[in-house]
């Protein structure tokens, strides 16, 4: 029992990091139909610049978790405004091309700069050791990660659901003509609604930090399960995005916990459950069928 | 205001299919004289290139071919075509090793490997279109990806395979000067194969489907076994590529099977030219090279290159190298269509 509440725990804190990662793809598609490829690129430079920050500059955690994100937020605008813009007539698989290749350049400057090894970053003085639940205890800075990131997704689920703006992005996301013929200037919410997405791939960086190894790379081989997980989610729906990271991180904790005779199948587990979702609700557990194709 | 949902559904390489039927209309001493000089040049190649660049132009160029058969004819982009070029690659390597086949034989091994392997990742990926169809093949890409690392009493794990050999009924072929010559009939043969898919009654169904689905399926095509059908072609074509870039290189390491790999087949075609099919030959040509010399100069950040590249061509030469110079081509020489 112990050992189930423990991997679930862990589950839902790495399912943390997939759905701010997939909160963020899903209003951006939503609102730009874009999928952006450079997400991962993004949440590295959360983690790196929390990291600089700290080394470079003494600039304590705390301030990094505002200060980064709002920094990534204003170049994912600029990038936006600067590229992603010119493409968004076009099929949707050239924003995706574009991304890609942001990615690349992202990667290597990092790269450059600070080579392939991972740097160590310490967590906050107040978030060290670990809490006591009865059962057993759980490491503090996992909690509060858990904690803050299902606060930043009830915050934008409020957000979408009871603000006018929020009200304007998914009126945009569901019906994009309609919603431009009742006279509301769609085209304005675009680009802050990207930096918006980008701002929380790079908190999730911020978070991610403290917890896992700060390299180059350490992006590139997230989004790819972040795109799986949001195959299995539906991407149009941001729910089913949300519900999915979480769910996702749960299965692969499991997983590891009970099938670790079979390493191979806790680390793919995630790509054997799209292929079901493909097999049994091609469009996404929580996604509208596309129009047939 | 003006974005209308037609011009977001314009799916990619349409504009190509345009250039396509010119080409085809084009007289036919013009295409005979470039055929003739692109055989020439695929013969004097490793004169004037270093030979073991050379040799990776050919199965690059087989690889982006392949790719562009999805891309450009069928409008489907597969960011996860590693998974048939690195399987081919550890099958081709691994009966080159363990069973002494001839070259050739190995690699037919890998690519009807990679041909099987397309069967059921097509399968489950034809069920979603455009950009999901992205995603999902990238997914199943890494999902190969970690089965290999993981499976390290196959495929060697981080080791890798060594000692791929170039067997040949006894000819020394470890040149890559000669080498590219016993390679070269191989690849022609693969390309020319992609030429008759594209000009087939099969090929023209997959364009009609590219470009309006709903019309294709109301039509009465089987539009998902015409994807699927192309998927595994495709996936033959690639592990053709990677069976012998596994031998040229007597060597097989995961990152044959690593995504970074897809993502460079993607840049190879659309720098090309996506929906040209030769494009892709240029293509791969251009950014091979361009490679070994950034390498040799010791320069780290190749993706600071190929990405920038990449970005530049995606937001002002969509068309690529290929479908821009034969663009201007038509507009000095050809007549109007």
């Amino acid at each position: 029992m112990t050992a189930l509440l423990q991997s679930t725990f862990n589950g839902l804190v790495s399912g943390a990091f997939y759905a701010l990662l997939a909160l963020g793809l899903a209003v951006i598609f939503g609102m730009l139909r874009v999928v952006n490829f450079a997400h991962g690129a993004f949440y590295m430079l959360g983690a790196f610049g929390a990291y600089v920050l700290l080394a470079e500059a003494g600039v304590p955690f705390w301030v990094a978790l505002v200060v980064v994100p709002l920094a990534l937020a204003l170049l994912g605008m600029a990038l936006e405004r600067a590229f992603i813009h010119r493409l968004t007539r076009l099929d949707p698989l050239y924003n995706f091309l574009l991304t890609f290749g942001l990615t690349l350049i992202l990667q290597d400057l990092v790269k450059l700069r600070y080579g392939v090894q991972s740097s160590p970053y310490e967590a906050p003085a107040g978030l060290r050791g670990s809490v006591d639940f009865g059962l057993f205890d759980f490491p503090t800075y996992r909690v509060f990660i858990l904690g803050f990131a299902v606060a930043v997704c009830v915050g934008v689920w409020w957000a979408l659901a009871r603000t006018r703006v929020g009200m304007i992005v998914r009126a945009a996301t569901e019906r994009p003509e309609l919603t431009r013929a009742l006279g509301i200037n769609v085209g304005r919410w675009i680009t802050p609604v990207f930096g918006f997405g980008i701002a929380l791939a790079g908190l999730a960086g911020v978070l991610a930090a403290p917890m896992r190894a700060v390299n180059p790379l350490m992006g590139a081989d997230l989004i790819i399960v972040v795109f799986a997980v949001v195959v299995i989610g539906g991407l149009g729906s941001i729910f089913g995005s949300v519900a999915a990271g979480f769910g996702i991180g749960m299965v692969q904790a499991w997983a590891e916990a009970y099938l670790s005779a079979f390493p191979i199948v806790a680390q793919t587990i995630v790509f054997i459950v799209m292929a079901a979702v493909l097999l049994w609700r091609p469009a996404g557990l929580f996604g509208r069928a596309e129009a047939p194709a | 205001m003006t974005s209308t949902v037609e011009s977001r559904s314009e799916p990619v390489g349409r504009g190509a299919s345009s250039g396509l039927a010119a080409a085809a209309r084009a007289p036919g001493w013009a295409r005979y004289a470039l055929l003739v000089a692109g055989l020439a040049v695929a013969l004097w190649l490793p004169n004037g290139l270093y030979p073991a660049v050379a040799v990776d132009i050919l199965c690059w160029a087989l690889f982006a071919v392949a790719v562009d058969l999805l891309l450009g004819f069928t409008g489907l982009l597969s960011f996860g075509h590693a998974a048939f070029w690195g399987t081919s690659a550890y099958v081709t390597g691994l009966v080159a090793i363990h069973l002494g086949l001839p070259f050739p034989a190995a690699v037919l091994a890998g690519a009807l490997a990679a041909a099987v392997l397309a069967v059921p990742i097509g399968y489950l990926a034809v069920r979603r279109t455009g950009i999901y169809f992205a995603m999902v093949t990238l997914a199943f890409a890494q999902l190969v990806y970690y089965v290999a690392n993981e499976w390290r009493s196959v495929t060697q794990g981080e080791n890798g395979l060594q000692g791929v050999p170039r067997e040949l009924f006894g000819l020394d072929l470890t040149d890559d000067y000669y080498f590219y010559y016993a390679i070269l009939p191989i690849v022609l043969l693969g390309l020319a194969g992609a030429w008759r898919i594209v000009h087939s009654p099969f090929g023209r169904v997959l364009v009609g489907i590219r470009d309006n689905p709903a019309r294709a399926r109301a039509l009465g095509y089987p539009v998902h076994r015409y994807k699927l059908t192309v998927f595994v072609l495709s996936g033959f074509l690639a592990g053709l590529g990677g069976g012998l870039f596994a031998v040229s290189h007597r060597f097989v390491s995961l990152e044959v099977l690593h995504w970074t790999t897809s993502g460079k087949a993607v840049i190879v075609v659309v720098l090309g030219g996506i929906g040209t099919l030769w494009g892709g030959v240029l293509g791969a040509g251009i950014l091979v090279r361009l490679e070994d010399w950034l390498s040799f100069s010791g320069f780290e950040a190749i993706g600071l290159v190929t990405g920038g590249i990449f970005v530049v061509v995606v937001l002002l030469f969509r068309r690529g190298i290929w479908g821009t110079a034969s663009a201007l081509a038509r507009r000095r020489w050809g007549r109007r269509d």
